[in-house]
């Protein structure tokens, strides 16, 4: 059923009984022309494209819990490409690019609000690293703007720009088209688009082995059978290691929680995402009026999906020196992600020493906002067999090359 | 949160120490006669198991002494705390029946967790 506003009023006039049912629950078939490990946003991003782009329908996303249940619903929804590089503004504008229409694409309100991204800059050599990525996001064609402090009042008047705080707002960039949407709305898109072209979606169903003969891929062992397939393409975040390992692939990941939490809700308050660097904490507000909240990870690796209460006193300290009024806010859910982070902050989207097993994985803090361009690439990269030029520096062997995206701090906030 | 017993002054909370990531990563010996991708496994390859981990950690606002620790990371469960130079010890623990399961006890990721018929309702 196409999603419109005849369709909403029809079905409100019947009490909301019509609606059919978003995406099917298939019984997995014996064998599939590629299977996705991971239905997360990536994941069935990288389905969607597979059919829609390269006629691969007979496809399935295997997920061991449900879909959007892992980073896709656990992420702050900020969208932004003020990324330092060429090579990261590529994937992160090419996503950006994507997100402008997606909803539409999808059939489906994504809830995108392109509501600007404020990257605040604390001291005077932070400004200037930040006006320096300004001019770099503009050779790229990203929209990237300097404000000064008096016009970072004017655009987010909760900020405090007094001087004689211990971390003084000096001046911002701002990236306009940056923004939020919303996760689930986003993961449910795609899976309704990509099940509408037959792709099956397999919930509940976890990858234990990936069977290989000549190196090259075979099939998968499941806990719902065996799946023959030539194609495996991991998109498995915080378990990218994991999935890996079954073919003895070493890849430089390392997994670390990453909180996040919300407060309760407000009347409207941050009309923009603010980000902060120096004293380390990101924030905004979803339609509801919650204050959305992260920083930085655990230094630890862990699998647990929990970290520590130390790393949210941190932030919670640091909002309250950016935002006063939230100082007697309570907050209202903690939660933990487990992030895939690379030494040098850049993804790794790369075939691999196994015929037919592809990566898609390292985006460690920052996946969110490349959910299409991350998509759209490996879809090309796994049906091809050949790397998209977008994705080509985000290969394996940089590593081994040297050719790292050192985004670290580059990235306009700590990774 | 963490209660860690440091091997010199005992339990303390979480917030008094640093993680100093993988444990017995030794420097190669013989630099000079290494690959490009030998070099690359040393500088930017560490494991990353789910299950038993062997990591350091520092006493940074305590004795600030480094020290090992054993630490099931699909559970958070500590097992073992010894000293720099000295080997793991044997420990048991239990992890996940697979690779990428969800250990029955500890695992914070109690929402995706997969029940089979075998581990009953949880």
């Amino acid at each position: 059923m196409r999603y419109s506003v005849f369709s909403l009023v029809r079905e409100g006039l019947k009490g909301h009984q019509g609606w059919p049912r978003v995406w099917r629950h298939p019984d997995p078939k014996p064998s599939y022309d590629a299977v996705i490990i991971g239905g997360g946003g990536h994941g069935l991003a990288t389905a969607y494209y597979l059919a829609k782009e390269h006629g691969m329908t007979n496809i399935a996303v295997i997920e061991k819990g449900w879909i959007g249940g892992g980073n896709s619903g656990r992420n702050t929804t900020i969208i932004r490409s003020n990324y330092l590089f060429d090579e990261s503004a590529a994937i992160y504008n090419h996503a950006l690019t994507l997100w402008k229409t997606l909803g539409r694409e999808l059939n489906y309100n994504i809830m995108m609000s392109h509501r600007g991204v404020l990257n605040l800059a604390h001291d005077e050599h932070e400004g200037r690293q930040l006006k320096r990525r300004v001019e770099a996001n503009r050779l790229n064609g990203v929209d990237a703007e300097w404000l000064d402090a008096k016009q970072v009042k004017a655009f987010c008047p909760i900020i405090n720009i007094s001087q004689d705080i211990r971390y003084p707002v000096l001046g911002a960039t701002l990236q306009r088209t940056g923004g939020v949407n919303r996760h689930d709305a986003v993961v449910w898109g795609y899976a309704r688009a990509a099940d509408a072209m037959g792709v099956d979606i397999l919930q509940q169903c976890e990858v234990t082995g990936i069977k290989t003969a000549d190196g090259a891929v075979t099939g998968v062992e499941t806990t719902r059978g065996f799946i023959k397939t030539p194609k495996v393409a991991c998109v498995t975040a915080g378990h990218t290691s994991v999935i890996a390992s079954m073919l003895d692939i070493k890849l430089p990941i390392q997994s670390h929680p990453l909180q996040a939490l919300v407060s309760e809700p407000l009347k409207p308050l941050v009309p923009c995402v603010i980000m902060s660097n120096a004293v380390h904490v990101y924030c905004s507000q979803s339609d509801k009026g919650e204050l959305v909240i992260g920083a930085g990870i655990d230094a630890h690796t862990s699998y647990t999906q929990r970290g520590s209460l130390d790393i949210i006193e941190h932030q919670m300290a640091s909002l309250c020196e950016l935002l006063p009024p939230v100082s007697r806010l309570r907050m209202m859910r903690q939660w933990g992600g487990i992030v895939d982070t690379c030494p040098d902050a850049s993804p790794i989207i790369s075939k691999t020493k196994v015929k037919g097993f592809y990566v898609n994985g390292g985006w460690g803090t920052g996946g969110w906002k490349a959910t299409p361009g991350s998509g759209h690439v490996f879809a090309w990269t796994v049906a091809k067999d050949d790397p998209h030029p977008i994705a080509a520096p985000f290969a394996i062997d940089r590593f081994y090359s040297g050719a790292l995206v050192a985004e670290h701090g580059a990235a306009a906030v700590a990774h | 949160m963490f209660l860690i017993t440091c091997p010199y002054c005992g339990a303390r909370d979480q917030s008094e120490f640093t993680n100093a990531g993988e444990a017995h990563v030794a420097r190669p010996a013989n630099g000079e006669a290494l690959s490009d991708e030998q070099w690359a496994d040393f500088v930017f390859l560490r494991n990353n198991p789910k299950g038993l981990f062997a990591e350091r950690w520092i006493h940074s606002a305590g004795c600030r002494r480094y020290f090992n620790m054993l630490r099931n990371t699909a559970t958070d469960e500590i097992l073992a705390v010894y000293e720099i130079g000295q080997k793991p010890p044997n420990v048991k623990t239990a992890g996940p029946a697979t690779p990428s399961g969800e250990a029955p006890i500890g695992s914070g990721n109690d929402a995706v967790k997969v029940i089979r018929p075998e581990e009953g309702s949880k």
